[in-house]
């Protein structure tokens, strides 16, 4: 049984940039351990010689000229910033 | 009769008679609407301004040689993106998202056949869902009883069409979220051939196994709304190269000699015992009308709903980790650092279901753990891919029920995520193999809850499922039933 402990569940939700308040990591620890467990039934199955599946189709890499054309506007992707300056994303400061 | 209860080539002989206008039928939609979405909510946001403005449009421009759905309202889940009309995934995190800046391929392609765009259709939250209830907005309700959840994830588009609120929809489906609403609603939908339909513009959940489809009152319809939005696109290089049938030419075979295939799984403990009923009484028509069934195993169905979880999250994980605040969507009122903006963004943002699923995938991609659980589950994808071509070898379809169970109250579910995943185990293995199916009604439970028949086909062969799917529907009445909501389609 691989079941999961709160530390771990504060060190995944800081890896997805998951701010969690402790009820949630409560809450999360018992729900993905339960999860986690469910998933355990597959290893029911011997998967040693079988390749695994990315895409269902065949394809290979999908590649066209790169070539440059009209798309969307600097004004237009600014459009929806919560924040912007001087035509640029306004993000907090990095570095104090 | 009320302009609902005709297919989409009756009403466009209707326009060309002048026995109708665009604008009836935008006025139709939108009167509907207005007299039900209240009890319904399948709308999150209406364009009703434009849409008629469009109408008048369209009436002074119709010429002879207009489209098939040249003038038909049409309603659009909110995660395919429509350019200046709202679209939030129904998340909070997209709450002010009130401009958006293209249109998916799926939305110029109608525009180029002159569909109306009546409004966006409510959903669970980025498509986590089976019942609605994930939504942030509002829980669309069953419009045969709205006591009961209309399915999910594309409750909306399935509720909207049933209701009589649009001529039909698109969707979109990862692992049963156009099938099962339909079968809970008793429509037409359809998941397509994973990469039969462009994917650019449908906000991604897990890209390896979403595709958007249609639907519709009609198998006929559902054919001539999928004409219109299948092809190659050079903005999805997972859209596939392949040559597309005429699909109305496929209705017009019957169904002598089919061969089908029904697989044991799908019929055990765990499906209702009227659900299996009415799934057996339609694979007794199709043998009246000529068809063979066999039962046959796909011998790894029981490990789908394992791997398809784990699969699905670690690939939305990556997939939302772009809300974060920044170019677009909101970000927390706290005024912190960058970092933690980041983190209080996506908290204040996301609801608990697409925390789960993030939470669930970047553990199982996290170092130690990506062979044991993300790996694992793409071997195991590739025995299920493999039960289906095993047993496509020797049948042309295989038929089954849609979902063990009709639908379900609202909040009977909620509370448990296990208990809701299982929900679909009958939809998820068809989108791990790649493979097209579609969910037509064939029946109803004794509390007049709709039953749905999926037939699956072989990849790209959409056009056999939908001519099983039509002798089925030509030989039966259960599409033409229609939910009480009150009003002039009561």
């Amino acid at each position: 049984m691989a079941d999961i402990s709160k530390e771990q569940v504060k060190h995944v939700a800081n890896l997805a940039r998951l701010a969690l308040t402790d009820e949630e990591v409560e809450k999360m620890t018992k729900q993905l351990g339960d999860i986690i467990n469910y998933a355990e039934l597959l290893n029911e199955l011997d998967t040693e010689n079988v390749k695994p599946t990315t895409h269902v189709l065949d394809l290979k890499n999908v590649m066209r000229k790169d070539e440059p054309r009209d798309w969307i506007s600097k004004e237009d992707a600014l459009k929806n910033a919560p924040d912007q300056k001087d035509g640029q994303f306004r993000v907090p400061s990095i570095l104090d | 009769m009320s302009l609902f209860d005709y297919t989409l080539k009756e009403l466009q002989e209707k326009l060309h008679n002048k026995e109708i206008t665009v604008s009836d039928l935008v006025d139709a939609s939108y009167t509907r609407i207005h007299e039900v979405d209240d009890k319904i909510q399948a709308f999150l946001t209406l364009n009703e301004e434009e849409a008629r403005k469009q109408a008048k449009e369209l009436d002074e421009k119709l010429g002879s040689d207009a489209s098939i759905l040249y003038g038909l309202p049409i309603g659009i889940k909110d995660n395919i993106v429509t350019k200046g009309l709202r679209t939030t995934c129904a998340s909070q995190i997209l709450d002010n998202l009130n401009d958006p800046l293209y249109d998916a391929t799926v939305v110029e392609k109608l525009k180029a056949e002159n569909t109306v765009t009546v409004g966006k259709l409510n959903m669970d939250e980025f498509a986590m869902g089976s019942s609605n209830e994930n939504s942030s907005y509002q829980k669309t309700r069953n419009p045969w009883n709205t006591d009961y959840v209309p399915g999910g994830s594309s409750g909306g588009s399935a509720a909207s069409v049933a209701a009589g609120e649009v001529f039909f929809s698109l969707g979109s489906d990862t692992g049963g979220s156009i099938r099962q609403p339909a079968a809970f609603c008793g429509v037409v939908g359809l998941k397509p051939t994973y990469g039969l339909v462009s994917r650019f513009g449908l906000v991604a959940f897990a890209s390896s196994l979403d595709q958007i489809g249609p639907l519709t009152r009609t198998v006929e319809d559902n054919a001539h709304l999928l004409q219109a939005i299948v092809g190659q696109d050079k903005m999805d290089s997972t859209s596939a190269n392949v040559d597309i049938p005429n699909y109305s030419d496929a209705l017009k075979q019957d169904v002598k000699g089919l061969r089908i295939a029904v697989p044991k799984e799908y019929l055990q403990e765990g499906v209702n015992p009227e659900v299996k009923e009415a799934v057996l009484a339609a694979l007794k028509q199709y043998e009246e009308l000529g068809a063979t069934w066999e039962e046959v195993s796909l011998p790894h169905s029981k490990y789908a709903v394992a791997a398809y979880y784990l699969l699905s999250s670690s690939e939305a994980s990556a997939n939302l980790a772009r809300f974060d605040g920044v170019r677009y969507g909101v970000r927390t009122e706290k005024r912190v650092d960058m970092l933690d903006m980041f983190k209080y963004s996506r908290s204040e943002g996301f609801g608990d279901e697409v925390k789960r699923r993030i939470m669930l995938g970047t553990f199982a991609l996290s170092s130690g753990y990506y062979d044991a659980y993300y790996k694992k589950a793409q071997k195991v994808r590739t025995l299920i891919k493999n039960d289906f071509e095993k047993v496509f070898e020797d049948y042309d379809v295989i038929v089954g029920p849609t979902t063990p169970t009709p639908a379900f109250k609202v909040g009977e579910k909620i509370d448990d995520p296990l208990t809701m995943y299982a929900n679909d185990i009958l939809t998820i293995p068809v989108n791990l193999a790649g493979v097209p199916g579609i969910s037509i009604p064939c029946g109803f439970s004794s509390e007049g809850l709709p039953i749905g028949l999926q037939i699956i086909g072989k990849h790209f062969d959409e056009s056999t499922i939908y001519r099983t799917a039509y002798a089925f529907e030509q030989a039966t009445d259960h599409h033409n039933r229609r939910p009480n909501l009150g009003g002039d389609l009561s």
